[in-house]
């Protein structure tokens, strides 16, 4: 404790100093010395907490410091100033040398760097710094970071400096100020923490222990425990939130085809190359903003949610009109056809857009994401899709429950001629919600340009998935898509963090398969008499 | 007349029988001919090119008619049949990928996937490899159990019409992920390639395409003529039944699941045979055959053809990959719009298929 106060006093001592100059001795260090010579001057001029030292360090790394006879020289094109007092030099000496920065003196700069900004006024700077020096730092900074822990009181940044601190500690350091920082370490949840515990309590290969002190690797080893337990909470929590994140997906994506299938009957194979259309379009309207009002950039999205919606919904609607409508009671050849129109949808976006892969940009509110715990960063264009999957759920639920079209859609698909015979145009509205349920497709697609490759193949991966969603969840019903779409989501997580994602995928399969033998109308069939289901 | 001679006029009558035979003479005398005796300068000679290209349409004639079988005839679409004939095709490659024995770039006793994974011994899967009758055996078995297994869980439970062909298109999905895999042991992305010998005699020669395309020729009469035996038999006519009306097939006591799971099996066993012909002739499986997109190509095969007709199987078989084979060389990029139009303009105006065409000509001729 004794030393730390001293170590405070110095700082302070250091600070209250007027910036005049930096010393000079460090300062020809820095440009003639060694190695060695100079990456402790780095750290002595870092301690030191000064502007200037700043200003110094960052030339050098430029490769702006330039030597003349014993003087030190920032040179910025053809003005220089003396690296010590800060006076100018003019006119520019002859015979200057460059300084040199190897890599080892570039880390050390780094380093060095990111200890200044751990003094400097602006909160974002100081916790960027912070959080540079957290991936790994030079245990000679420890003074300095000791000082800036000192008169850091932010809540947010103050834990993380800790850590830090604790983790340079851990090196050097007597018994108990080690413990000390084991201590400390043993609060984080960082892997990183982790590592640093484990290598503590290691056996060398000859049976002793890496870490002599007996008090020490007791310590390191309930520190490891409680690491290890908030590590292994975290990946819960990251699990179940990638379940979920799935499940949205998966749900956006089988909407559509419990309209269409679920309710319609019309078994359409284009409806992946809807969502393809659906993301596509996602991308023009992106390029439309980029080219015309790139300011309004951030706002695409905005736009391009109901142009999805619309361009999908036309071209179902077309399709509808031109194809499906004479297949209707003929579930097998609609199957094929509708196949067939699907290859003609990816040959066509292949023609126009080319063959690869196109980029859609996230708007900046949604890249980045809330860092959970140390191990779980949940994305924000995941937490957005989610939102947006429930908004699109509620949406649809209200449509079909609390709107004249959901009421003529539920009429004609119980019950088509007693529909027909009190009124209900049937052909229209059939098209009207096929064109609902291509709007959907067309919704996912939008999402998933967020978050995916949007390519002409774009739709083949998520046609199979999305009909044993439907086939799961039972036709007729839009709960039983809900919860297949979700548990699918959950189960192919859960497996995949057991067996890798390949084999996560063929087990969910073959559960499905084998599930549909079990109950051929899925989770929630609707109650009728019919033999046939 | 003995029995015989009944069963024969019954599966064709002389126009029929007239047609097969020459279409064997063409397989195993004129075409052998041309590729064998007639000198390369000559106009006439057939180059390899060809030989594999006509060999490989009549495995998928096969595959197509074991289609036709189970959809034409008992009104089962199956989206998974692709994975029989790669199944096929895989246990017989294992065979010839021992053939390879230790000719391959590494130089050892062991496929080159093997060694590059740095394996030590065979997986369990590969305890007979080395023989040709037990690899034979498993093309047939293989398949066949499979389709068996899945069959009888899938008709047991009344799963039928898109819920059954969706169902196999996941099966089929989900073996294309497995075999995708390095660990599975065939070979994964890659699949095997690069044979060098069947039965010992060097593969690549024209003598042994040629005879490949004579065992292939004689597969599928021999397949044309079981099937047009099994749909001109009462069998075959309960199976038309069950096509149009199951529930009255069931309420007159035939159990359907009989019925349905014997044309299953026979049809996967079949596309199995079909596969293990395609691999030695054309050189190469990869668990592409397997995807879903190449299964419900067969469908188109046979909705071209035209549906319930074996001759039609055969002749959509024929045209659709021969047209395939014409765009994917000249205008790649079209060949995508030419098969996805099919699929539409077929289903829409031609639901009998180019035979349901011909006979409406026939019947419009005085």
């Amino acid at each position: 404790m004794r030393t730390l106060l001293i170590i405070l006093l110095a700082a302070a001592a250091f600070l209250a100093r007027p910036a005049a100059a930096l010393d000079a001795g460090l300062v020809e260090k820095l440009g003639l010395g060694d190695s060695d010579e100079k990456v402790g001057a780095i750290n002595a001029l870092a301690t030191t907490g000064d502007p200037k030292a700043a200003e110094l360090l960052a030339a050098l790394a430029e490769g702006d410091v330039q030597v003349a006879g014993k003087r030190v020289l920032i040179v910025k094109g053809t003005q220089a100033t003396d690296a010590a007092t800060g006076e100018p030099v003019a006119p520019l000496p002859k015979d200057r040398e460059d300084v040199v920065a190897n890599n080892r003196l570039r880390g050390a700069i780094a380093s060095a760097l990111a200890a200044l900004k751990l003094v400097a006024p602006d909160r974002e700077t100081r916790l960027a710094a912070v959080k540079a020096l957290a991936g790994g730092a030079d245990p000679s900074i420890l003074p300095l970071v000791k000082k800036a822990l000192g008169q850091e009181s932010d809540a947010v940044i103050k834990p993380l400096l800790e850590m830090v601190a604790a983790t340079l500690e851990l090196g050097g350091g007597d018994r108990d100020a080690r413990i000390a920082a084991i201590r400390t370490l043993g609060l984080s949840g960082n892997p990183s923490s982790k590592t640093l515990l484990l290598a503590l309590v290691e056996k060398r290969n000859d049976g002793t222990f890496a870490e002599p002190d007996e008090d020490v690797r007791i310590e390191a080893q309930k520190s490891l425990r409680a690491v290890e337990d908030r590590l292994a909470w975290g990946e819960r929590a990251g699990l179940l939130f990638a379940g979920v994140s799935l499940g949205s997906i998966l749900l956006l994506a089988a909407l559509g085809l419990a309209i269409t299938y679920g309710l319609m009957g019309v078994i359409n194979m284009a409806h992946g190359e809807l969502i393809m259309i659906g993301a596509y379009t996602t991308y023009l309207v992106q390029n439309l903003f980029r080219a015309h009002a790139p300011g309004a950039f951030d706002g695409y999205l905005l736009c391009a949610v109901p142009a999805a919606f619309a361009v999908s919904a036309v071209v179902g609607m077309i399709l509808e009109r031109t194809v499906i409508r004479f297949l209707y009671g003929r579930p097998l050849e609609t199957l094929l056809a509708t196949w067939g129109i699907s290859l003609i949808l990816i040959q066509a976006v292949r023609t126009i857009f080319g063959a690869q892969n196109v980029q859609v940009e996230n708007p900046v509110w949604m890249s980045g994401g809330i860092q959970m715990l140390s191990n779980v960063v949940l994305p924000y264009s995941r937490i957005v899709i989610i939102g947006f999957a429930a908004a699109v759920l509620a949406g649809i639920w209200l449509l079909l429950t609390r709107t004249r079209l959901g009421l003529f859609v539920r009429g004609v698909t119980q019950n088509r001629a007693m529909a027909s015979c009190v009124g209900v145009p049937t052909a229209r509205v059939d098209t009207l919600a096929f064109g609902v349920g291509s709007g959907l497709a067309g919704l996912a697609g939008c999402a998933l340009s967020q978050i995916g490759n949007v390519g002409p193949e774009l739709g083949q991966a998520y046609i199979v998935d999305s009909f044993l969603v439907v086939v799961l969840g039972g036709v007729g019903q839009l709960a039983g898509t809900v919860y297949a779409a979700l548990g699918l989501g959950f189960a192919n997580k859960l497996l995949e963090s057991w067996s890798g994602a390949v084999l996560a995928k063929i087990v969910v399969l073959v559960f499905i398969i084998v599930f549909i033998q079990k109950r051929p109308q899925g989770l929630f069939a609707m109650k009728g008499r019919a033999v046939e289901a | 007349m003995g029995p015989l001679s009944s069963g024969i006029t019954r599966l064709y009558g002389p126009q029929g029988w007239a047609a097969i035979g020459v279409f064997a003479a063409v397989a195993f005398v004129v075409f052998p001919v041309l590729a064998l005796v007639v000198p390369e300068s000559s106009p006439f000679h057939v180059s390899a090119y060809w030989v594999t290209l006509i060999g490989k349409i009549m495995c998928y004639a096969i595959v197509a008619m074991a289609m036709d079988l189970v959809w034409g005839y008992a009104g089962i679409l199956s989206l998974g049949h692709g994975l029989f004939f790669a199944l096929g095709g895989y246990a017989f490659g294992m065979y010839l990928m021992r053939q390879i024995g230790a000719d391959g770039q590494y130089r050892m006793h062991m496929p080159d996937f093997m060694v590059f994974l740095d394996w030590k011994e065979f997986p369990w899967h590969w305890a007979l490899s080395d023989s040709f009758v037990a690899q034979a055996l498993l093309v047939v078995l293989v398949p066949g159990l499979l389709a068996f297994v899945f069959g009888y869980f899938a008709f047991r439970s009344r799963v039928k019409g898109v819920y059954f062909s969706i169902i196999t298109q996941a099966l089929t999905y989900a073996a294309m992920l497995l075999f995708f895999r390095n660990n599975t042991g065939f070979g994964g992305n890659n699949g095997f390639t690069d044979f060098k010998r069947i039965l010992g005699i060097p593969i690549t020669t024209d003598e042994t395409r040629i005879a490949l395309f004579c065992i292939t020729g004689a597969v599928l009469i021999g397949t044309l003529l079981l099937l047009r035996w099994i749909v001109t038999s009462k069998f075959g006519r309960v199976l038309e039944a069950i096509r149009d009306a199951e529930q009255r097939v069931m309420f007159c006591g035939y159990n359907t699941v009989h019925y349905k799971l014997a044309v299953w099996t026979l049809s996967a066993v079949l596309c199995g045979i079909a596969g293990a012909l395609y691999v030695p002739l054309v050189g190469i499986i990869n668990p592409s055959e397997m995807s879903p997109a190449n299964s419900i190509e067969i469908a188109i095969w046979v909705a071209v053809g035209g549906r319930g007709t074996l001759i039609g199987a055969i002749l959509g078989a024929g045209l659709v990959n021969g047209a395939k084979s014409v765009f994917t060389q000249a205008f790649p990029e079209y060949w995508l719009y030419v098969l996805g139009l099919l699929f539409v303009l077929v289903t829409l105006f031609l639901p009998q298929g180019v035979m349901g065409l011909l006979s409406r000509r026939r019947e419009a001729r005085p």
